[in-house]
């Protein structure tokens, strides 16, 4: 029993998110369901009308048709209409009118729900932005960045066609059997029931055909999956290709996928054929035997000729629907799994702020208080504890791994400590204290390898802002060296970003990144080796500049080049996720340890090109 | 910007068209096929009403059903034929698309195998893939299923509106008269969706980006504090995209009903003037009813029709830039008498070739990248004996790959000449040359496939024991050690199974099993783990021996493996000479050298206890 419920709650689940994003869109999809009803029942009426006039002029009494004729009759139609003058104009006139209004409906229909379901899917896509947004930085390395825009993307889009075409069919086909069979019943039951017996042979012969036929389709799929990788590795791999002199070799593999990717379409097309071929010979089989029945009931008086005409147009009005219908559900199943994977990421829990997380000013010394942290069970920081006086200068020299691009994740709370792990405060408070945002904004931090948006410059530098004075952005763009560079650019500080603009080179990126820290004017910045393909001359100058306009800030420069960090006032050693050595450089140098020694390169450079050098 | 797709604005023009046509031809028979089938479907389509109306006529209004089962055998029997004719020409139509779009494909590929580097480095490959993939299955679809929609419309129209006439001639030409009326409004009205459904297009993809964005650049969103500005943004998007869509929708939701008022005014005659006539004994009822059939069915194959003549204009873009890609000509070919010698790419003739030793001469070369505005070698001279390693050394985007470039005949000398074992190198074909080239790339190249296909791809005849030995040399062995299927472990796309560093020690396999005379490598900048670098360095050093070489070099190491080193800064050749005679010059490459060994050294000073 247990069991039962858990599958059944999580098959209600995908259907849940469906209905939670139709918050605002109902009322429009009611509204859809009635203009459509209203143009189901005047398209119907429409045979009706034929019939009446058809049947008057074969001079079938009206009696026999007591809905339409009063109808009729309301709109100044009597039964002896064709003899009257202008009787035959004022009948006209209201097939046209009818139509009219059916149109009408249709209109409102097919608009309302436009409304509705871009409305709602408007809302789905925002939905899925922000929460992404607002998901933690760990999240965010531990998922396929193309899986989840192909979520975002294909994803949503199966949720739209079934929001905006689907759903609609399989209301709108439903409504015309069940219109349409409530009159043709009563009419001719016989007829009828010639005409339903079909129906239900119709529909599962296309449901199950399209079951089957889904092997097929996903094999064609994979085999154009591979045909696409194909390609791409040639294009993207072309200097290999050509080196080693492959094109022919790589033209027979192209083509040999590309054949058999054509065949197991045709093959699928002669599946189609046959599919597409017995749904015609169905149909046309329908109304040959509405044909053969109709004339069996008119023999014995039961039809007459209007009757039959309006069996062949409501006929034909249910036919393409119905046939329609198996293919509509069978995509409509895709909606649900489609609904799932989006559910997956909406139910990730997203960065929260602990209750009564403050705004407190971030200001006072930056304290490691015995912080150890453990990244996928492989510990990165071990009981590492230090201290940085407001507006001194830390700096922290390490290689690869040795956990120092850690000390400033956990300084912004990209990552969090758990318990047990150590506290970090900033001004004696326990950083976990302040609200995300809150902390963010006091904390620069500029990384390695810096993302750029694909926006203009200008509004790169000042954080996606738009009204930023420009003048702001060239003295943050003056400090970061990078000014002379943008003013090379076509558009200056207007120019586009990216692929649709200038691609910019390490170094310049590395330099808009700290132009866009400087001008956010943190009073505390971090700068993750965000030098390092920047040279050694305009690190200086960056340094330089910084340090005579940045006053009272607290920095922590993080590089594995000694030049950059010579001038802290403080400097840490990190090795394997340890502080290995500490203080100021001056007593480091004296100390002799391994700050000493790595300064002491640049001689040890010049003792070596002496030997090799002396060599000669 | 020639890059962009947007806004193709250009009347139907059958000259595109004729760009087509050899890719007609194989297809004719099909073709023809599909063109008289759908003749006799449309010819059912349009007997079915007269069928009813025979109904009607000797059943229905006389009351009898004498003779009903021949009607009902001869119903049959259409139905029958109709089952045939969709049967073929489904099949037909689905074999000329596929078979169109796969040979505009193999064109496609075949002739990208000749174009030039040139090409590939200014244009984008995800543009090339489109033209490839999506291009030509678009022009594949319109052709056959085109064809099919043209042929059925233009017969249904043009026999419904005969047998309206035949039938009853008074009716008939107000009906048809209707015909041109809705032609136009159709044609006008598909414009309009056609051009919004594009702007709906255009938002989606711009869409597509910001969720591209929104994911890659998650962190630095968050240091800035600017997920509530991503938000407003993206809000802005989506609101733009649905307003674009239902624009859209509303143009569509307009076009059904009005089309259905045409059919209503139709009607709307025929009772109005049939009635009387039906009434007064000069129409039958059957002819009443197949009047009013058509008048609903006429609008369907008039949309169609209108709807092929805006998808083939629409088409027209596809086709010229498929047109485009074909005509591109390759900057670098060979010159006929040198074909006629050495074979081209595809057909070599491999029994004229020379052996390559491996002796190379710039002579007075002069040289600027085709896009560029600077000459970036002018009058280089220099001469590489065979088995002579050099290193070129610089910064990153200082242009060190202009050399090798040069010498692989990726591009060819502005003026000048390069001398390969004392002949010009434009005297003999490109394969030749690339034949006797192994090459390593800084971010290792693998193809979908197993290990043993991509080591292979060196040398398309080598055994498992060639291929295994090669592996070793590379020492690439323990790469397969740790997967279960060996030599035949899937390497996944573009080689996405593996490390960086595998992928590099199997590019390495792959090159040595080539055993080139010329060896060309790129080396990597980032950094791998210390034993994968030394299993690395100890591959380049085994493949050096005896063989020409062009190292890109970053790593101290692979420099002093270098005979000669060549400094290169802004794209310029600046100084050249041996490791020793740099060092003692002082200049920039002791600059470059120094930055280096502090790179290299910090991690040994560090971890030293």
């Amino acid at each position: 029993m247990g069991e039962l419920t858990e599958t059944e709650n999580s098959n209600k689940r995908p259907a849940a998110l469906l209905w939670e994003i139709s918050q605002g869109s109902r009322g429009m999809y009611c509204a859809a369901c009635a203009a459509l009803l209203i143009s189901v029942a005047c398209n119907f009426t429409m045979p009706q009308l034929i019939r009446f006039l058809v049947d008057s002029a074969s001079g079938v009494p009206a009696s026999h048709m007591p809905v339409i004729s009063s109808f009729a009759a309301a709109a100044g139609l009597g039964a002896d209409f064709a003899e009257r003058a202008g009787g035959l104009a004022t009948a006209a006139l209201l097939v046209v009118a009818v139509a009219a209004v059916g149109g009408a409906f249709t209109f409102t229909c097919r608009w309302t729900l436009a409304c509705a379901s871009e409305g709602m899917i408007k809302r789905l896509r925002d939905r899925l932005y922000s929460h992404i947004q607002r998901l933690p930085f760990e999240w965010h390395i531990s998922i396929q960045t193309g899986d989840i825009v192909q979520r975002c993307t294909s994803d949503v889009e199966i949720v739209r066609n079934f929001a905006s075409n689907q759903l609609i069919e399989i209301i709108r086909a439903s409504a015309l059997v069940i219109f349409a069979y409530s009159v043709l019943f009563p009419m001719n039951f016989t007829m009828a029931a010639a005409s339903f017996a079909f129906l239900p042979v119709i529909f599962f012969y296309s449901a199950v055909f399209l079951r089957n036929a889904s092997v097929s389709f996903l094999a064609a799929d994979e085999a154009e999956g591979l045909l696409l990788a194909i390609a791409q590795e040639n294009f993207s791999g072309v200097r290999v290709v050509r080196a080693f002199g492959r094109e022919r070799y790589e033209a027979d593999r192209f083509a040999a996928q590309n054949e058999l990717f054509a065949e197991l379409w045709m093959k699928l097309g002669r599946m189609l054929s046959a599919y597409w071929g017995i749904g015609d010979l169905l149909t046309g089989l329908q109304m040959v035997a509405i044909c053969a029945v109709g004339a069996q009931q008119a023999s014995r008086g039961g039809i007459t000729v209007g009757e039959f005409i309006v069996f062949i147009i409501y006929n034909s009005m249910i036919i393409w629907p119905v046939r329609g219908l198996g293919r509509v559900l069978s995509e409509a199943g895709k909606t649900f799994v489609s609904l799932g994977r989006l559910r997956e990421i909406l139910e990730s829990p997203t960065e929260a702020d602990d209750e009564g997380a403050s705004e407190l000013p971030v200001k006072g010394d930056i304290e490691f208080d015995r912080v150890s942290f453990s990244y996928q069970d492989e510990p990165v920081l071990r009981d590492v504890s230090f201290t940085v006086k407001e507006g001194t200068t830390l700096g922290i020299l390490g290689t690869t791994g040795s956990g120092k691009t850690t000390v400033a994740h956990l300084l912004c709370r990209l990552y969090d400590l758990g318990d047990g792990e150590g506290e970090i405060r900033i001004g004696k408070v326990d950083i976990k204290r302040f609200k995300h945002s809150h902390l963010r904004s006091n904390v620069g931090v500029v990384l390695q390898e810096p993302f750029l948006y694909s926006r203009t410059i200008a509004e790169n530098i000042a954080g996606l802002s738009k009204n930023c004075p420009i003048q702001r952005i060239k003295d943050a763009a003056e400090i970061a060296q990078v000014d002379s560079d943008i003013e090379r650019f076509a558009h200056s500080y207007g120019t586009m970003v990216g692929e649709r603009g200038v691609t910019l080179s390490g170094g310049q990126k590395q330099r808009v990144a700290i132009a866009r820290a400087i001008l956010k004017g943190t009073p505390i910045m971090v700068f993750d080796d965000s030098l390092s393909a920047v040279d050694t001359e305009t690190d200086a100058r960056i340094r330089a500049a910084l340090k005579s306009r940045a006053g009272g800030v607290t920095f922590i420069i993080i590089s594995h080049r000694i030049t950059t960090l010579s001038q802290a006032d403080v400097i840490m050693v990190m090795e394997s996720g340890r502080i290995v050595e500490m203080g100021p450089p001056a007593e480091l140098e004296r100390q002799g340890g391994i700050y000493a020694r790595v300064l002491g390169m640049q001689r040890l450079v010049e003792g070596d090109l002496a030997e090799e050098a002396g060599g000669a | 910007m020639r890059h962009s797709d947007e806004n193709y604005d250009k009347p139907f023009d059958i000259r595109v068209w004729r760009a087509m046509w050899r890719f007609f031809k194989p297809h004719s028979k099909t073709l023809v096929k599909i063109v008289l089938v759908m003749l006799l479907c449309s010819v059912v389509d349009v007997l079915i009403p007269l069928y009813q109306k025979y109904v009607i006529d000797n059943f229905i209004f006389p009351r009898s059903s004498d003779g009903i089962l021949r009607a009902v055998a001869a119903g049959a029997a259409l139905m029958a034929v109709q089952l045939a004719g969709t049967v073929i020409f489904t099949r037909g139509a689905i074999q000329v698309e596929m078979g169109f779009s796969r040979d505009l494909k193999k064109a496609c590929f075949d002739h990208l195998q000749t174009l030039s580097m040139s090409y590939y480095s200014t244009t984008p490959v995800g543009y090339i893939i489109s033209r490839v993939m999506s291009d030509t299955d678009r022009i594949g679809l319109l052709v056959a299923w085109g064809l099919v929609d043209l042929m059925w419309g233009l017969s249904y129209v043009v026999f419904a509106v005969a047998a309206m006439l035949a039938l009853d001639f008074r009716l008939g030409v107000w009906l048809a008269a209707m015909i041109p009326i809705m032609a136009l409004v159709t044609v006008w009205f598909q414009n309009r969706i056609l051009r919004h459904n594009r702007a709906v297009r255009r938002a989606n993809s711009v869409i597509t980006g910001a969720w591209n964005e929104s994911i890659m650049g998650a962190r630095t969103s968050k240091t800035l504090v600017i997920e509530d500005i991503n938000i407003s943004e993206f809000g802005k998007l989506t609101g733009g995209m649905r307003r674009a869509a239902v624009r859209s929708a509303t143009w569509s939701a307009a076009f059904t009903p009005l089309m259905l008022m045409f059919g209503a005014f139709a009607i709307a005659v025929i009772m109005a003037r049939g009635i009387g006539y039906v009434a007064g004994g000069t129409m039958a009822f059957g002819t009443l009813s197949a009047m009013v059939s058509y008048a609903i069915n006429i609008f369907e194959p008039v949309r169609q029709l209108s709807n092929i003549f805006s998808e083939a204009t629409a088409t027209q873009a596809n086709i010229e830039r498929v047109d485009a890609l074909l005509k591109q000509a390759p900057e670098i070919t060979d010159s006929p008498a040198v074909v006629e010698l050495y074979g081209d790419s595809f057909e070599p003739k491999r029994e004229n070739w020379e052996p390559l030793r491996g002796d190379i001469l710039f002579d007075r070369v002069t040289f600027k990248y085709p896009d560029g505005d600077e000459y970036v070698l002018e009058n280089f001279n220099l001469s590489v004996p065979a088995g002579t390693c050099v290193a070129i050394v610089g910064e990153t985007g200082a242009g060190k790959s202009t050399l090798v470039n040069l010498v692989c005949r990726f591009y060819e000398p502005t003026s000048g000449r390069i001398l390969i074992d004392g002949r010009d190198y434009r005297e003999r074909s490109q394969l030749w040359l690339h034949s006797n080239l192994g090459y390593v790339l800084q971010t290792p190249h693998l193809f979908s496939g197993t290990i043993r296909d991509n080591i292979r791809y060196g040398r398309l005849d080598a055994t498992d024991d060639e291929i295994m030995e090669a592996m070793r040399l590379a020492s690439a062995t323990r790469v397969i050690e740790k997967l279960p299927d060996g030599l035949d472990s899937d390497v996944g796309e573009g080689g996405s199974r593996l490390s960086t560093g595998e992928k590099q020690l199997l590019s390495f396999a792959r090159a040595i099993l080539a055993n080139p005379r010329i060896f060309v490598l790129d080396e990597a900048t980032s950094s791998i783990d210390t034993e994968t670098e030394r299993l690395i360095q100890n591959a380049i050093s085994k493949i050096l021996s005896g063989r020409t070489s062009f190292l890109i070099a970053h790593r101290l190491s692979t420099i002093k493996m270098a005979d000669m080193i060549l400094v290169v800064r802004d794209g310029k050749v600046i100084e050249q000479g041996t490791h020793r005679e740099l060092l003692r010059e002082k200049g920039y490459y002791l600059r470059l050298y120094s930055m280096q060994y502090e790179r290299e050294m910090l991690p040994q000073q560090i971890r030293r206890p």
